[in-house]
């Protein structure tokens, strides 16, 4: 059983993500914020991460980079799940390391979709 | 609904895209039919059904025919169709083809592009394969309304997002206010027309691979049997045809049989040949 840590500081997109995600056979962990998923991380390299951008203590970008920067962080595949939804968002995650990226709103289709295409599925 | 309203409009849905449908699809000639109506100014199924009955224009016809015939579509749908594409149908054409340099692609039912856009994705990513090659994607449907906005190439957050790598989007696509736009190049290596698949194939010319996919699902026997001898005629014996995951050959063509036990692939059944019953049961 593959693990994914979901990582968003609205609880209610992490309990929908949580469901979609236990339905495709992950182990699911949370954090709110960038600081607490490094931390999950550096305990136990989950499989996949899905991440979001804006959220308060440390974003999903600077998380990223951390993570890559951190040893054994190379190889969790890192999917965004994030309003941001611009042309330069995207650039700037797949620069830091990001493997895939979900735009806001999200369903479990897309969710499927992107995971699929990441590998993990 | 009533009985007879409903075998009027199948009649009308069949004489016009061999579009069959069953009895348990009230639900969905109703559901689809509902917005015609309100443009039309119609509160109600019942009363499209009057109208067409009495003196029905050729624009309401058009329009009752697209809305029940337009289908949703992904990018890649399916993911093995292209992989495949990529990995073995091309290769095989770049090697039968290499003297006339010269490949022909139809997309059938191409809906608003995605799959023949998909197409001219992985043949740019095979660019440097093909230079000095003459590759040409024709994509069919239907409706000229759908053939308008699969031209256009212009699809919303939702539509990019499923079966569309995020690379992919980052290296095709540009942002055109909320939504996406494939760009000019890859647009410019689709012909796009609208033409109905009852008709005569022959104008088309001959295609080394055809996707006819998830499309004749919605025909009856004997409409799925023309179709695929039409496009047989329209195919030299080593081309492919692609058909949808659920769709078969079996029971309705014994002009072509599955390639090498790829599902969803088919080839020509060689002339004089009788088509191989291991292959075609593997379907």
């Amino acid at each position: 059983m593959k693990s994914c840590l979901i990582v968003d500081d609205s609880k209610v997109v992490r309990m929908v993500a949580r469901k979609i995600l236990e339905a495709l056979n992950f182990r699911i962990e949370e954090a709110e914020n960038g600081q607490d998923a490094l931390r999950a991380c550096l305990q136990e390299m989950p499989d996949a991460i899905l991440l979001d951008w804006n959220m308060p203590v440390m974003t999903g970008i600077e998380f990223l980079q951390e993570l890559r920067r951190t040893a054994g962080g190379e190889a969790p595949v890192v999917v965004f799940c994030t309003t941001e939804n611009d042309m330069r968002h995207i650039q700037e995650a797949i620069g830091a390391g990001a493997n895939e990226y979900i735009m806001k709103p999200f369903d479990s289709e897309i969710i499927e979709s992107k995971f699929a295409q990441a590998g993990l599925l | 609904m009533n009985v007879n309203d409903f075998d009027l409009i199948c009649r009308i849905l069949k004489d016009r895209s061999g579009l069959t449908l069953s009895k348990d699809k009230a639900y969905l000639l109703e559901s689809r039919l509902l917005p015609v109506a309100r443009r039309w100014k119609l509160t109600s199924f019942d009363e499209l059904a009057r109208l067409v009955r009495g003196q029905p224009d050729e624009t309401l016809l058009c329009a009752i025919t697209e809305a029940m015939t337009t289908n949703e579509s992904f990018f890649f749908r399916d993911a093995k169709p292209f992989e495949q594409f990529q990995s073995l149908v091309l290769p095989r054409l770049l090697e039968a083809r290499a003297h006339k340099r010269t490949i022909r692609i139809w997309s059938a039912a191409c809906s608003t592009g995605q799959e023949p856009y998909s197409l001219a994705m992985i043949l740019d990513a095979e660019a440097n394969k093909l230079a000095g090659w003459r590759v040409e994607i024709l994509a069919t449907d239907l409706s000229n309304e759908i053939i308008d906005r699969a031209r256009e190439g212009t699809y919303s957050q939702f539509e990019v997002q499923r079966g569309l790598p995020i690379s992919m989007l980052v290296k095709y696509f540009q942002q055109v206010g909320d939504r996406w736009q494939i760009n000019a190049k890859i647009r410019d290596m689709v012909t796009f027309r609208s033409f109905n698949l009852l008709n005569d194939l022959t104008p088309l010319g001959s295609f080394d691979v055809v996707f006819c996919r998830n499309v004749l699902i919605y025909f009856d026997q004997q409409t799925k049997s023309t179709v695929l001898a039409r496009i047989a005629k329209q195919m030299p014996n080593d081309g492919f045809l692609y058909l949808g995951g659920a769709e078969t050959v079996l029971g309705v063509s014994d002009r072509f049989q599955v390639v090498d036990g790829q599902r969803g692939i088919y080839g020509l059944v060689p002339p004089g040949a009788m088509p191989n019953p291991m292959i075609v049961a593997a379907v």
